[in-house]
């Protein structure tokens, strides 16, 4: 009885999940007469396959993508080298401040972006930074506190033996950090990098206030584009959506056995 | 060899002092950043806000006006935080609740749970525009595919997106597509509870939503903390969907706060005012996340007062 229940609800609930990714990707292949008809088609006549090479061309979206593309892994490498660093030295160091740095650190995580958003964007237009895609990389060199904290809690879960055995052969913080604790991370830095690499590809804000000019777009952007004054073309925002969905579902893919994998959970949690 | 003495000395100090220094290197990336990038915008924000800074031009020291024009005289400033509450009504409780009924459910002996955690989660890897796009199309009065099938229920679907009463409804459901997150969460921390808890108790007759209601909730509260006051910081960042889904209207009935914020700055280069209408936005989050903290000593059970009362019971 109550099986038959979980499961029941668990279908239903994954049918409205599904349900709204299946409407997109059926709208992009559709043609126009088939888009406006009520009640809907549910799978088109004929697959418009070429709907999505339309769309692609309609803008610069090769420009989209090479810009989307610099910030994603240019800022990603930034925010897997910085937090590792940083996680490294609050897990393994003894200093003066320790605590109170790191509990300033966790702090930082409530402060709504709001309150920094007017601000940053004079420092980046004194910086003269506005209109480049320096405001979307550069941060991320300098540690999510996020980030730091689940890498953090992973370095703690190693045996400090293991530093200390390092040490007596010989090697110093540097090379037990990129010889040791830089390869026994992997697993959580595969999810930080997925984590920081959806926020990017996915960010809307960001681009918006930063960029102006249509050659420094990123794919968001352009996405948003369609959505016309007096029009919208549904058609090709449901193909590049589709396009858009390709790559983080790629990674997902790859990541999620180290996402869902209970041991990050647990060392999260200390 | 006094000299070699001494030089010994010298290296020994300065060996010292490196060995001192590296973990400030080590942690030099985020000092910098937060220098940069958070307390240096905070400091500057608050400064801005106590003036007429327009982005091009003269900007002057207006002291409390900024603030009492927005408490006073601007009729937005309340609609829009007023649209925010109402927001975060629906939202927080829906969010956190829906979250953990997909937790309970999905961290029973199920077949394919990995199935269905991924579909869980599709959405929030799929965020932004692309996710506000879809529902763009779902919601659609003409065409809309979810108001063909309220039809088939025999409902009339309203016209979601162009009619205020329903508008930041429909906000809130794209909004909550993405509790994906939310339940990773607390299934995370649904693991973690010992499961000779529920073996004792149901070796003791106790019914399935007793266990719910005695073990799991109070077993899981400080994950529940931890949502609601996400959701709640989430709920007043809400920015991005609205933005993109309704632009505010129809008539300012999805006008958030974060938008206010966002057009006086970005819209009428308002910089010292919307500096100030962030201090407020700050403040009002703080003092919600305290008030939810405060109360938590009312709800949230941590496990190490659980060992002290059982060993009371010794």
């Amino acid at each position: 009885m109550t099986r038959a229940l979980t499961y029941g609800a668990l279908l239903f609930l994954s049918a409205m999940f599904i349900i709204p990714f299946y409407w997109t990707f059926i709208t992009a292949v559709k043609n126009i007469g088939e888009l406006y008809q009520f009640p809907p088609v549910f799978w088109p006549d004929e697959v418009m396959w070429e709907n999505f090479a339309t769309a692609w061309f309609k803008q610069p979206f090769d420009v989209y993508l090479k810009n989307s593309v610099i910030v994603v892994v240019l800022s990603t490498i930034g925010q897997l080298f910085s937090c590792s660093l940083v996680a490294f030295g609050f897990a393994r160091f003894q200093f003066k401040g320790r605590d109170a740095i790191f509990v300033l650190l966790l702090s930082t995580m409530m402060i709504p972006w709001d309150v920094k958003m007017i601000p940053l964007y004079m420092e980046f237009n004194m910086l003269g930074w506005i209109n480049t895609l320096k405001p979307l990389i550069v941060p991320a060199y300098f540690a999510d506190a996020f980030f730091v904290f689940l890498l953090r809690q992973y370095i703690m879960t190693v045996p400090i033996e293991i530093d200390e055995a390092a040490r007596m052969d010989g090697a110093n913080s540097w090379q037990i950090y990129w010889r040791i604790h830089l390869p026994l991370m992997m697993p959580a830095l595969v999810l930080v990098g997925t984590f920081h690499f959806m926020n990017a590809w996915n960010d809307y804000l960001g681009p918006l206030i930063y960029l102006n000019d249509q050659s420094k777009y990123t794919l968001t952007l352009g996405l948003s584009m369609f959505k016309g004054l007096h029009e919208t073309d549904i058609t090709s925002i449901a193909a590049i959506t589709v396009v858009l969905c390709i790559p983080p579902l790629i990674l997902f893919f790859f990541a999620q056995r180290y996402i869902m994998d209970g041991s990050i959970g647990s060392s999260v949690k200390g | 060899m006094s000299t070699l003495v001494v030089q010994d000395e010298v290296a020994e100090e300065r060996h010292r002092f490196i060995e001192k220094l590296t973990p400030y290197l080590f942690i030099s990336p985020w000092i910098l950043g937060f220098l940069f990038f958070t307390l240096g915008p905070l400091i500057f924000s608050f400064i801005m806000s106590f003036y007429d800074w327009p982005v091009v031009g003269e900007r002057t020291f207006v002291g409390l006006q900024n603030y009492q024009v927005m408490l006073t005289e601007d009729p937005l400033f309340w609609d829009s935080l007023w649209i925010t509450v109402k927001f975060g009504l629906f939202f927080v409780p829906f969010n956190v609740i829906l979250g953990l009924l997909l937790a309970v459910l999905l961290n029973q002996k199920v077949i394919g749970t990995g199935f269905f955690r991924t579909i869980f989660y599709l959405p929030s890897v799929i965020s932004g525009v692309a996710l506000v796009t879809i529902w763009a199309w779902i919601y659609s009065h003409e065409y809309g595919i979810l108001n063909f099938l309220l039809g088939l229920a025999g409902i009339e679907g309203p016209n979601w997106l162009g009619d205020p009463n329903w508008s930041l409804l429909a906000i809130v459901i794209a909004s909550l597509w993405g509790l994906g997150g939310t339940m990773l969460i607390l299934l995370t921390g649904l693991q973690s509870i010992p499961k000779e808890l529920y073996e004792a108790a149901k070796i003791s007759g106790v019914p399935a939503w007793a266990r719910l209601v005695y073990i799991t909730i109070p077993m899981l509260s400080p994950m529940l903390l931890f949502t609601v006051i996400t959701s709640i910081i989430s709920a007043f960042q809400q920015l991005t969907i609205a933005l993109l889904l309704t632009g505010g209207g129809p008539l300012e009935s999805t006008y958030f706060f974060a938008m206010y914020i966002y057009d006086n700055a970005f819209k009428y280069f308002e910089m010292g005012f919307a500096a100030a209408n962030s201090w407020v936005m700050f403040l009002i989050i703080l003092a919600l996340s305290m008030m939810v903290l405060k109360s938590s000593s009312a709800w949230v059970y941590y496990e190490g007062e659980m060992k002290k009362t059982e060993a009371n019971d010794d």
